[in-house]
């Protein structure tokens, strides 16, 4: 069949030009916007050009953050990712144990977010939380993350490993599940011990599902906003002050609305960065597994 | 090297079987010689697979015992067995090269390197991919890889079998013809114990010297490629060997004759007396190829319509009717086939009886 132009078409993308429009661009223009301008009062405002990068680009307390961000999301993904693995190795392979853990596992990841901050500010309270009560009577210290920048970060490791783990387990289990009988047997047959079987065959087939597990870990820590800001507001001091934790501090309680714009256009470049090296070793991972 | 025996083996994978339908292999008892080339052949669920799995250790069966050169090995697993399986899809350690792939087994019995490098330099040369050693398996292609799976039971120089399940089926047509030649030529080196699982007739009658037929699981007979086309123990073999299958009719046996509905076909002495004795449902049997087709009536020949005719280039294969009873037969090319009205004949030293699908010997 030939083909003709049909300029029509283009009527039938329109909505999703609209959508985007409203969704996405029109949003970031707004914050472009802003982050030009300083806002002097309403309907008052002078053009500064890129003076607020430049601030906010030397700002020590957003070099802090961000820097807090990575060791965030690097340990995140030193404890999640093993520790998933583990939990995906020891779940039952058939039989109804099967659907029991799976929907144990999964529990943590149907709660509201800011529910888990609120859940953890009592279990670690030490007069009335599980946690902080038992930490108290066995150590005899106090815990509290009010007050202490390290049982801030503890408690905020807790959760977000409480929270997260099981995604990584269900995605290592789905990997795990997915591997054909013949390899164990295989395995077997080669005299394989446990540990090779799951070096040589277990780790490489799920070589696939843990770079999305790494993928989804990183980029989810490294935007987590909610559980912390519940839990610690991003103290005590700044210890916890993760960059989304700051920037709405600028952005919305201080009305910073320039310096604001400003940062999340650097936020935003940062994780588009981020994702453009992760989709790419993504895209190497699925050549692996092809060749 | 062994000479395996199964004695009385039975398996189920029902945890408390009660019914013989529950059963995947109802009885095996048979022993499997050293050095020979074995296949076992069977159409898909009649337990193929689960027979290898049996005598390679993946599965303990139900009843039953698994003897190698005279040892019990059933309650051992694999890996104390000594056995090696190539699987239906290859299986690789994707993350290694040809050569650490090869060297896995002998790895995991703790061999020296010095010994393991030899070893496995020999059965490269032998598979012919020393070549890749230093490759990565994964980007072999499927041919290559079943080859690696080949290999890591060929390493293992005290290795007392090797079973191959169904190791064709993602092979191209033409290497598939060249990995069976290699097959062959590596068993006449080694004489090592092949047992080789396939649904497919060709590749069992040409791969192997003694060929076990399965049936609903049970091995309905065990013989030479020959042994199975001319003699087939079982109805099952008669009509699962060849292409197309041996013709069957109901008859009975009166005299020195067979009687089909009306027509008689001669049957030489000897069938006919033990026809005349047998129990249970007789039925006449004999091979396509057998069967003669001709325009003009001599005596002892049977009436019958020509009802239609295939040409295979080579050869045709004519179907008839015999008394309502459908019949094949396989024609050279050049012989004229008479149109509508045939004259059958059976020559009686291939003609064949049967009785409750058993050929009566």
């Amino acid at each position: 069949m030939e083909k003709w132009p049909n300029n029509k078409a283009w009527l039938l993308v329109l909505p999703v030009f609209v959508i985007v429009a409203f969704s996405a661009i029109i949003p970031l223009l707004t914050v472009i916007n802003y982050s030009v301008q300083d806002i002097l009062a309403p309907g008052q405002s002078v053009f500064v050009g890129t003076e607020w990068f430049k601030e906010m680009l030397h700002d020590y307390r957003l070099h802090d953050a961000l820097w807090r961000q990575f060791l965030f999301s690097g340990l995140v993904l030193v404890i999640e990712m093993p520790l998933g693995i583990l939990i995906a190795l020891a779940m039952p392979k058939r039989g109804w144990g099967v659907a029991a853990s799976l929907v144990t596992i999964a529990l943590p990841l149907l709660i509201p977010w800011n529910v888990i901050g609120t859940i953890w500010i009592i279990f670690t309270r030490p007069d009335i939380g599980l946690f902080g009560y038992y930490i108290h009577k066995i150590t005899g210290i106090v815990f509290d993350h009010t007050a202490r920048p390290l049982d801030a970060w503890i408690t905020v490791m807790l959760m977000e490993v409480w929270h997260w783990t099981p995604l990584v387990a269900l995605l290592s289990y789905a990997g795990l599940r997915a591997i054909p009988e013949a390899y164990y047997q295989a395995a077997k047959i080669d005299g394989a011990s446990d540990w090779s079987t799951f070096w040589y065959i277990q780790l490489p087939k799920m070589r696939g599902v843990l770079t999305i597990a790494v993928l989804l870990r990183f980029m989810d820590s490294f935007l987590i906003y909610a559980e912390p800001f519940v839990l610690t507001g991003g103290g005590p001091g700044n210890s916890t002050t993760f960059l989304s934790i700051y920037l709405v501090k600028i952005a919305l309680l201080q009305f910073d609305l320039g310096p604001g714009g400003a940062f999340s256009l650097i936020y935003f470049v940062i994780v588009l960065l981020l994702s453009f090296v992760f989709y790419q070793a993504l895209l190497r991972v699925g050549k692996g597994e092809k060749g | 090297m062994a000479r395996i025996e199964l004695n009385e083996i039975a398996h189920s994978y029902h945890r408390k079987p009660k019914r013989p339908a529950e059963y995947a292999l109802k009885r095996i008892h048979n022993v499997w010689k050293d050095g020979g080339a074995y296949a076992l052949l069977g159409p898909s669920g009649c337990g193929k697979t689960t027979l290898l799995n049996i005598i390679s250790g993946l599965l303990t069966p139900t009843r039953g015992r698994v003897l190698y050169n005279g040892k019990d090995v059933t309650a051992l697993p694999p890996e104390k067995r000594n056995i090696a399986q190539v699987f239906q899809f290859p299986v690789l350690y994707d993350t290694m090269s040809v050569f650490n792939n090869l060297a896995f087994p002998l790895r995991n019995r703790g061999l020296s390197e010095v010994k393991i490098k030899e070893r496995v330099l020999e059965v490269a040369e032998i598979l012919d991919l020393t070549p890749f050693l230093n490759k990565r398996a994964a980007g072999l292609a499927a041919d290559g890889k079943q080859k690696i799976s080949l290999g890591r039971g060929l390493v293992r120089s005290d290795v007392a079998a090797i079973l191959f399940d169904e190791p064709l089926t993602v092979i191209d047509p033409q290497m598939k013809w060249e990995l069976r030649r290699k097959l062959k030529v590596i068993h006449e080196q080694l004489k090592l114990t092949f047992i080789y699982v396939t649904h497919d007739q060709t590749e069992a009658l040409t791969f192997a010297d003694q060929v076990a037929v399965m049936f609903e699981g049970e091995i309905v007979q065990i013989g030479s490629p020959q042994d199975l086309f001319e003699n087939p123990e079982h109805r099952f073999v008669g009509y699962f060997i060849g292409s197309p299958g041996m013709n069957f009719l109901d008859c009975t046996v009166e005299g020195n004759t067979a009687r089909i509905d009306g027509a008689s076909i001669v049957l030489d002495e000897e069938t006919a007396a033990k026809g005349r004795k047998a129990q249970g449902k007789l039925e006449l049997g004999i091979r396509p190829m057998y069967l003669e087709v001709h325009a003009e009536f001599v005596d002892g020949m049977a009436r019958a319509k020509v009802k239609g005719v295939e040409d295979l280039g080579s050869y045709k294969i004519v179907t008839l009717t015999l008394a309502g009873k459908t019949l094949k037969a396989t024609l050279p090319d050049d012989k004229p086939i008479p149109e509508d009205e045939a004259w059958l004949f059976f020559p009686p030293q291939w003609t064949r009886l049967f009785a409750d699908g058993w050929m009566i010997k």
